[in-house]
């Protein structure tokens, strides 16, 4: 085992920060590289015009997912010690809800619209003050909020875990599903491009 | 002026955006993120401006207490600086930086503007509520399987897909 690095103190928190900063770069080469500067673009994918997103989504999650699979199964990867995010059914079901509508009303997500606002999508812009605005409103309603915000908890639920699967059946399962959905994607944009 | 290049395609760049992901894991043990570094410079300005306010609130005072105890010397807060300059390079070799407003071409900017940031607002409270956006939630949560990510990605889009209809001039 040699992996997190980070929690097996091979550098200290602020050679973190440098990392996060090289991270981030490559995040946002990739985001832009892949079309998601453009408000026009993400939206397309909820008219089924363009299902760009759905795609690097979903190639995204699996080569992550398979990457961390066989770095544990090889022994270099303590998994363990990767955290996963606890959940909160109800909160995250009605976040995810508002959160779309937020989407395909501005056409960005947090992320993307970053990108979008440093290629000089004013939008963009006017979309990262709205979400300023967003987060503040509800830092301010916090404390009204908060024993329903902390309601329906799971903790660190994994699908495998939920559906009584090993880890490895559940990755291939959605692998499996991903690939089926991508040539899903490629036979729906064929058909309304027409 | 040359024309700006063909965006890459989309299984490459999800490999790559993965690889990215699968790095953070491997060297931090944790994934990417974008709402919580904005959370973070909220926090940050409330406690600026409303310095006791700002520490009588559980939510501020999550992002207010850094290891250095400055709410902007966050890992996040690093990352996102990251990706704006990762993103603007990306644009700039590509030859796709351009001042411009996305829309379709008979749609009014001033109708734009305002779902732009009336969007945000809604996309920056339910980041809030899920604890996470498309980054933390449905990318990095997603590939760790959580069950709350999984909830909130099927939700993202159940709902896009449902309100699209009454935004179809911005985008058609």
């Amino acid at each position: 085992m040699n992996a997190p690095f980070f929690q097996f103190g091979l550098f200290d928190v602020d050679t973190a920060l440098i990392i996060a900063f090289f991270i981030g770069i490559g995040f946002g080469f990739f985001l832009e590289q892949a079309g998601f500067g453009s408000g026009m673009k993400l939206a397309g994918q909820f008219y089924f015009r363009d299902l760009t997103v759905f795609k690097v989504m979903f190639t995204a999650i699996i080569t992550a997912m398979l990457g961390l699979f066989w770095l544990s199964w090889f022994g270099f990867l303590d998994l363990s010690l990767v955290k996963v995010l606890p959940t909160y059914f109800v909160p995250q079901l009605v976040g995810g809800l508002i959160f779309g509508l937020g989407f395909v009303m501005g056409g960005y997500c947090p992320g993307t619209c970053c990108v979008a606002a440093v290629t000089g999508k004013m939008d963009g812009w006017i979309h990262l003050l709205g979400m300023f605005a967003g987060i503040f409103f509800f830092g301010e309603i916090y404390p009204f909020i908060a024993d329903w915000y902390n309601s329906t908890s799971m903790g660190e639920t994994t699908l495998a875990s939920l559906f009584n699967l090993p880890y490895g059946v559940m990755v291939f399962m959605i692998v499996a599903v991903a690939l089926l959905g991508f040539y899903g994607a490629e036979k729906l944009e064929q058909n309304f491009s027409k | 002026m040359k024309n700006p290049k063909p965006y890459l395609n989309p299984y490459l760049a999800g490999i790559g955006l993965g690889l990215v992901l699968l790095a953070a894991f491997v060297i931090m043990g944790r994934g990417l993120g974008a709402s919580g570094a904005f959370t973070s410079v909220v926090a940050a300005g409330v406690n600026t401006v409303a310095p006791a306010h700002a520490q009588s609130n559980e939510h501020y005072k999550e992002y207010l207490n850094t290891p250095s105890g400055n709410p902007l010397k966050d890992w996040l807060v690093y990352e996102i600086a990251g990706v704006l300059v990762g993103g603007f390079f990306s644009g700039w070799i590509s030859r796709r930086i351009k001042r411009t407003v996305e829309k379709s071409s008979s749609y009014p900017v001033s109708s734009r503007m305002f779902f732009a940031f009336f969007g945000g607002i809604l996309l920056g409270f339910g980041s809030k509520l899920a604890r996470g956006c498309t980054s933390g939630q449905a990318l990095t949560g997603g590939a760790l399987m959580s069950v709350g990510s999984w909830v909130f990605m099927i939700a993202v889009f159940a709902s896009a897909y449902a309100f699209a209809y009454f935004f179809r001039r911005q985008w058609q």
